[in-house]
């Protein structure tokens, strides 16, 4: 295996290939069009299902169909398409169906702007979906995790029997960098004792979003929130990068944290102590990491591009114990720049920051 | 002898949960006999949908998908792509194919999905109480529609069978009832027609079945069924209006 | 000998098997089933059921369970 130059879209398709991924529905929308175009090509040849759906209503609940026999399914989409989803995606949590879908962000609110953005945090954090259910969200900060985390998200899907998305965004979707397609890691996970292949010697089973009666349903929901609980305790992902003694501490997520990575460092350069804490799955949220490094930290500053939407976890994380602010400059279109976040971490002695 | 029993594929001690004289009890068995006579139970994955059509699920020992409102042809397109050898039937209302899941019905039978559709009409949403839906006949009353169907308000009706026939991924497409026997015996040779384009890999089978909804009709189940042969026939005839079998 | 069998407590009294034996063997019962419902009764005395069916294909609720020709 050897590094290539390859465009994050390219690398995603390739990484659900190399996850086994079998069905593969969807509908273009910029800017994660390549995705499907890539697997259209592809999955023909290898005997794979590809299919252009009619909508992305249609495209998510193909996938559902397809999930709901064991099979490795996905569908890849952005922003304001990945909110006609919303339905589906509360029926597949509810089936505890493994749902693979790629949200590759642009701007919104309404169909926005194909601009890079991270508007989304919401949207797949805390679910756009009626119900109580969540989400387990990896959010990739590089073409190599656009790879890596392709790959965990089509095995945490099946381990947990729950939907996952991967939350990359219109930067990582058209950029090129060197990446490296290392053979898909995690075991095959068995799912014969739910999944639909015909009731051949065994009795039907039924795969429904709800229980047949007040009390059977209630016992449903909180067993799905028993999961979380479980999945929260073990697959927590973060980085961190110059926390062991950071006094200022910039949390991003996304590919938004290479600019902040790289800020961090000319903050050091100049003798402020930062450091970048990185939250790789948004759900779980990496709470507890954040709630211990705020007791070193002057300030928890929140840098994204949206409106302050991690924010409100970082917040709920830090629980008081440090200063918490908002950096963000732009909600959508070119990233923060180095020198943008790097001056306004040196101004914040001074004055607060904009935003909620 | 032995002429008639209950099919094997209905769960042990089941109990329909529809209304006194409701079609849909005599089309869900009408698919249960023909699942039992072509030996499909093994081999069949059955999508439920929205409404009181979801129920199916509760009475037949089958492997089960219940689908979004509207979603099942979208959600058998999943399942027949994922695993192509299955039988893959959905069983939906005409709220759910027509209205809501219209673009999933048609598509689903542009693209020639191999999946059977039986699809109630009975020209009423009837889980939720009897409102105007897409095949409500001109004049009706419902509850939505207190002074009738009119262009005015509520444009026409659909003919769904038709519109499916038009489709050409559509491998069979018909329209029955369930009015009499001998429309009854007529239903099921349709359905299994719809059965048997799927399984010879033809397309899609899609069997629109004129149904009651006496309860909210306000009609007793005997004058339902007239009102289907006098009402509902004359705006949705029964014939076949494609079957690739016959071309 | 053709006779049918009755699940009464199936039975949601819709009637339509009453109107669909060409023999009028089915008829309404005088006691109520589980669910409140006067179900049906299948009285043959005189051997006349052909065991057609037609009742077990008309009934909504599988309450005529089987058919015997």
């Amino acid at each position: 295996m050897s590094k290539e130059l390859i465009k994050g879209n390219y690398a995603i398709a390739q990484a659900a290939l190399n996850a086994g991924c079998e069905c593969y529905f969807g509908y273009p929308i910029t800017p994660q069009t390549e995705i499907g175009e890539y697997l259209s090509l592809k999955m023909p040849e290898s005997g794979l299902a590809y299919v252009s759906a009619e909508s992305e209503v249609a495209a998510i609940n193909m996938v559902l169909g397809a999930c709901s026999t064991g099979v490795r399914a996905m569908t890849t989409s952005s922003s304001c398409a990945v909110a006609l989803m919303q339905e589906a995606l509360s029926y597949a949590a509810s089936d505890e169906l493994p749902i693979v879908l790629v949200n590759v962000m642009r701007a919104g609110p309404g169909l926005g702007s194909i601009y890079p953005a991270q508007g989304d945090y919401y949207q797949s954090v805390y679910g756009g979906g009626n119900g109580d259910y969540r989400m387990v969200v990896y959010a990739p900060s590089t073409v190599q995790e656009c790879i890596d985390l392709t790959y965990k998200t089509f095995y945490t899907a099946h381990k947990y029997r729950t939907p996952v998305i991967l939350l990359a965004d219109g930067l990582l979707g058209q950029m090129m960098e060197p990446a490296e397609f290392t053979p898909y890691p995690y075991p095959k996970v068995d799912n014969s004792s739910w999944a639909l292949d015909g009731a051949k010697n065994r009795d039907g089973r039924t795969i429904c979003s709800y229980g047949p009666n007040e009390q059977k349903h209630i016992k449903h929901v909180v067993s799905l929130f028993d999961k979380y609980k479980l999945i929260s305790e073990r697959e927590v992902m973060y980085e961190e990068y110059q926390t062991e003694d950071a006094d200022v501490l910039l949390v991003g997520f996304g590919s938004l944290a290479r600019n902040i990575k790289a800020a961090v460092k000319v903050l050091r350069a100049k003798g402020i102590k930062a450091g970048l804490f990185r939250p790789i799955t948004l759900f779980p949220f990496p709470d507890k990491r954040i709630n211990e490094l705020s007791k070193q930290c002057r300030e928890v500053i929140t840098v994204e591009m949206n409106m302050g939407q991690m924010y409100t976890d970082v917040r709920l994380a830090v629980n008081g114990v440090a200063k918490t602010s908002l950096l963000n400059l732009r909600p959508a279109g070119e990233w923060m720049s180095v020198e943008e976040i790097t001056e306004a971490v040196e101004n914040s002695r001074e004055k607060a920051y904009a935003g909620i | 002898m032995l002429v008639f029993e209950v099919p094997k594929v209905f769960k042990k001690d089941f109990k329909y949960s529809f209304c006194k004289g409701c079609d849909h009890g005599v089309a869900i068995r009408l698919m249960a006999e023909l699942i039992d006579e072509l030996n499909l139970k093994e081999n069949t994955i059955l999508t439920t949908s929205i409404g009181c059509s979801v129920t199916m699920y509760d009475f037949l020992n089958l492997d089960c998908i219940e689908a979004p409102h509207g979603r099942a042809m979208a959600v058998a397109t999943g399942v027949k792509r994922a695993k192509p050898s299955k039988f893959v039937i959905t069983y939906q209302g005409d709220g759910d194919f027509a209205s809501i899941g219209l673009a999933e019905s048609m598509h689903a039978s542009l693209r020639g999905e191999c999946v059977t559709a039986i699809c109630i009409n009975n020209t009423t949403y009837g889980m939720t109480g009897g409102q105007l839906g897409p095949t409500t006949l001109m004049g009706q009353v419902t509850t939505t529609s207190p002074r009738g169907r009119n262009r005015e308000y509520y444009g026409y009706p659909i003919r769904i069978a038709e519109q499916i026939a038009l489709c050409d991924g559509t491998a069979y497409s018909a329209r029955v009832a369930l009015d009499t026997v001998a429309n009854i015996k007529k239903a099921k040779a349709a359905v299994k027609k719809a059965f048997e384009v799927q399984q010879k890999g033809l397309g899609t089978g899609f069997v629109e079945i004129l149904s009651t909804c006496p309860t909210n009709w306000n009609m007793s189940p005997k004058e339902a069924h007239e009102r289907v042969r006098n009402e509902m026939m004359k705006v949705f005839p029964l014939g076949v209006y494609k079957d690739v079998t016959e071309e | 000998m053709a006779h049918i069998v009755i699940d009464e407590n199936r039975c949601k009294s819709c009637y339509l098997c009453i109107e669909a034996c060409p023999k009028g063997l089915i008829k309404k019962s005088t006691h109520v089933n589980n669910m409140g419902e006067y179900a049906v009764e299948f009285c043959d005395k005189n051997n006349e059921c052909i065991g057609c069916a037609m009742c077990a294909l008309r009934c909504s609720d599988l309450a005529i369970t089987e058919v015997h020709r």
